[in-house]
């Protein structure tokens, strides 16, 4: 839930870049007599810092079982060990709830990038009687913190026969006050001409929308759907409260289970942790940008 | 709404066809149908609307009652709401989450502006720094949970393993009443560092350059060009990241419930998982809601007001 309207850049996209790509300073190198920019210093440990966590992650999930609890424990393992991993394929239905948080992740992003373009689309180039009010009703939205929803939307969900089932981790991600409010914006941005050239040119408005603007609209899909997959992956406590069937446990309410019943083998949950993170950290590394405009356009986590 | 942009006609497709307008000008006023309208943004809104808002009022009308899902409601009026006042449990809950939100804001707000300062700079490798620094964005409240309470295990964790090679005491970290809170807030910070450091960076380039330049001239040292130029620049967007932390910090249960799972001695009970223990664990939905509405009231009366201020103040501040 985010309280973001305030301050949103007008184009938080250019912006994005901006950040990405500091302007260039007159370097001073040398002033205390160093070869090198003395924010090195200050930097390297930082950096270290924040890296850590993810070394002691996957060292751990290749150490051997015996030496996790040896002590005094050696800070770097002596051999290096699938086992981890063997045993957690093996104990647990990891690949299942993978194909579960997949199946959430995928359906949310597909229905997102289709539902709230369409919607921002109509708030920002339609007039029809109705709109502002309605979009007045999504900016609300955007106030109501998540635990007010909780208790009602669990009662929902048990009457339509939703709980317990993949479906209701999948539904809350269909779209979002957010996702129509971020396309709303993109769109405005974007010059009318193109746009009426196409109607002009005897396209229906569904045909200007599929064939014209949302090619356009590419940096925009690309932060809302950046923001639906870290969204959808991560989420914890809606499936917490949703789904108490194994079957279809998300990854991270299974590995969260698993962390409770396994409290000891910990090369078997930093293996699971690892299949976790490792494909956000490994489309983070190749679509930083992305992610950094995600950031920019509000705040995600919580 | 407030969009100058007008719609372009709709060719064709619905509604009564009106005569050809004489000039693509007044073409571009013509509204569009209500039926388009709609139609391109009520499976989005339905879906949006349908989980908010009618939930919220649910929700309002469930904390009137006394309802375990179960059996038959029972109306009870506001005696929910005057519960809240004398449950201590709550107003320990109420404390764990004030202390909370005390150690992250101000540490995230001054982390994330020392991260920006340093990383706003063209220096050899200042994109591998940005990416260890922003990397931990991506983990999930599960993995920084299991990650934590192995970090931080008082028998075999790397904290007591460095504190054990420097010849200091050990630790009893997320195990210790007195520290499991703090730790808490370290592997927050080290989650959501990112977010504060990316928005002072966005503010950062909003400086001017030519007034920074022109204090330099007048020979301001970095120190002084820092906190007289380039701070009093960044004050909206301190408050801004500061509100939009703390709405966060109150609304705490992830790594709460990845860690100590309101542990140890209640130490880290923060109000949201009280709330959802009163709820989903001892099945009392009506004195949930109240919780809940409760913490939204607070919370969205101190919104209110810190804006407002901050409006007046600015406010003050051009007039001068």
């Amino acid at each position: 839930m985010s309280l973001d309207v305030p301050v949103l850049p007008d184009r938080p996209l250019d912006r994005a870049a901006a950040v990405a790509e500091p302007p260039p300073r007159p370097a001073r190198r040398g002033r205390h007599g160093l070869p090198f920019s003395g924010w090195h210093l200050l930097l390297v440990p930082v950096a270290v810092l924040f890296l850590v966590p993810f070394v002691e992650m996957f060292l751990t999930s290749l150490t051997p079982e015996g030496e996790i609890n040896a002590f005094p424990r050696p800070f770097f393992p002596h051999a290096l060990t699938l086992d981890g991993y063997q045993r957690l394929f093996e104990q647990s239905d990891i690949l299942h709830w993978l194909l579960n948080s997949a199946i959430v992740s995928v359906v949310g992003v597909g229905s997102h990038l289709v539902l709230c373009s369409l919607a921002g689309y109509g708030f920002a180039r339609l007039r029809f009687p109705g709109r502002d009010l309605g979009f007045l009703a999504v900016l609300a939205t955007i106030m109501i913190p998540t635990q007010l929803l909780m208790i009602p939307t669990y009662v929902l969900f048990a009457r339509v026969g939703l709980i317990d089932s993949l479906g209701a981790a999948i539904v809350p991600w269909l779209a979002s006050a957010f996702g129509i409010f971020l396309m709303r914006q993109f769109f405005l941005s974007l010059p009318a001409e193109l746009e009426e050239a196409g109607l002009i040119d005897g396209c229906t408005r569904v045909q200007v929308f599929f064939r014209i603007v949302l090619p356009l609209a590419r940096p925009a899909l690309a932060t809302l759907a950046i923001f639906t997959l870290l969204g959808s992956w991560n989420d914890l406590v809606w499936p917490l409260i949703a789904i108490n069937d194994d079957q279809a446990f998300t990854l991270q309410l299974g590995l969260t289970n698993f962390q409770g019943t396994r409290r000891t083998d910990w090369a078997l949950l930093m293996a699971g942790n690892v299949v976790a993170t490792l494909p956000l950290i490994a489309f983070f590394l190749v679509a930083q940008k992305q992610f950094i405009a995600t950031m920019t356009f509000s705040g995600l986590k919580g | 709404m407030t969009s100058t942009l007008t719609s372009p006609p709709a060719a064709g497709r619905g509604g009564p066809e009106s005569p050809p307008p004489p000039s693509a000008r007044s073409r571009r006023r013509r509204t569009g149908t209500a039926l388009e309208g709609w139609g391109f943004v009520a499976p989005a809104l339905v879906i949006v609307l349908g989980l908010s808002i009618f939930p919220a009022i649910w929700a309002f009308v469930l904390s009137l009652q006394e309802w375990n899902g179960f059996s038959t409601p029972t109306f009870v009026g506001g005696d929910n709401y005057a519960e809240l006042v004398g449950d201590g449990a709550l107003g320990g809950a109420v404390l764990h989450t004030v202390l909370y939100t005390v150690l992250f804001v101000p540490s995230a707000v001054l982390l994330g502006l020392f991260l920006a300062v340093a990383l706003n700079r063209r220096i050899r490798f200042v994109g591998l720094y940005r990416t260890a620094i922003f990397v931990p964005f991506v983990a999930s409240a599960a993995a920084t949970g299991i990650l934590t309470t192995y970090l931080f295990n008082p028998q075999f964790g790397l904290m007591n393993n460095l504190l054990r090679v420097l010849g200091l005491p050990q630790q009893g970290w997320l195990e210790d009443p007195q520290q499991a809170m703090v730790v808490i807030t370290v592997m927050s910070l080290w989650g959501q560092a990112a977010f504060t450091t990316v928005i002072y960076l966005a503010a950062l380039q909003d400086v001017p350059g030519d007034v920074v330049e022109a204090a330099r001239i007048d020979g301001a040292d970095a120190w002084q060009i820092f906190w007289r130029v380039v701070w009093p620049q960044l004050v909206p967007v301190t408050t801004f990241v500061a509100i939009y932390l703390t709405l966060q910090a109150v609304q705490l249960f992830d790594l709460v419930y990845t860690t100590t799972r309101g542990g140890p001695l209640n130490a880290t009970e923060t109000i949201v998982y009280y709330l959802w223990q009163t709820a989903f664990r001892e099945l009392d939905f009506g004195y949930g809601s109240a919780v809940a509405y409760g913490l939204f009231f607070v919370t969205l009366v101190a919104t209110v007001v810190i804006t407002v201020q901050q409006r007046r103040a600015a406010a003050k501040e051009e007039s001068r």
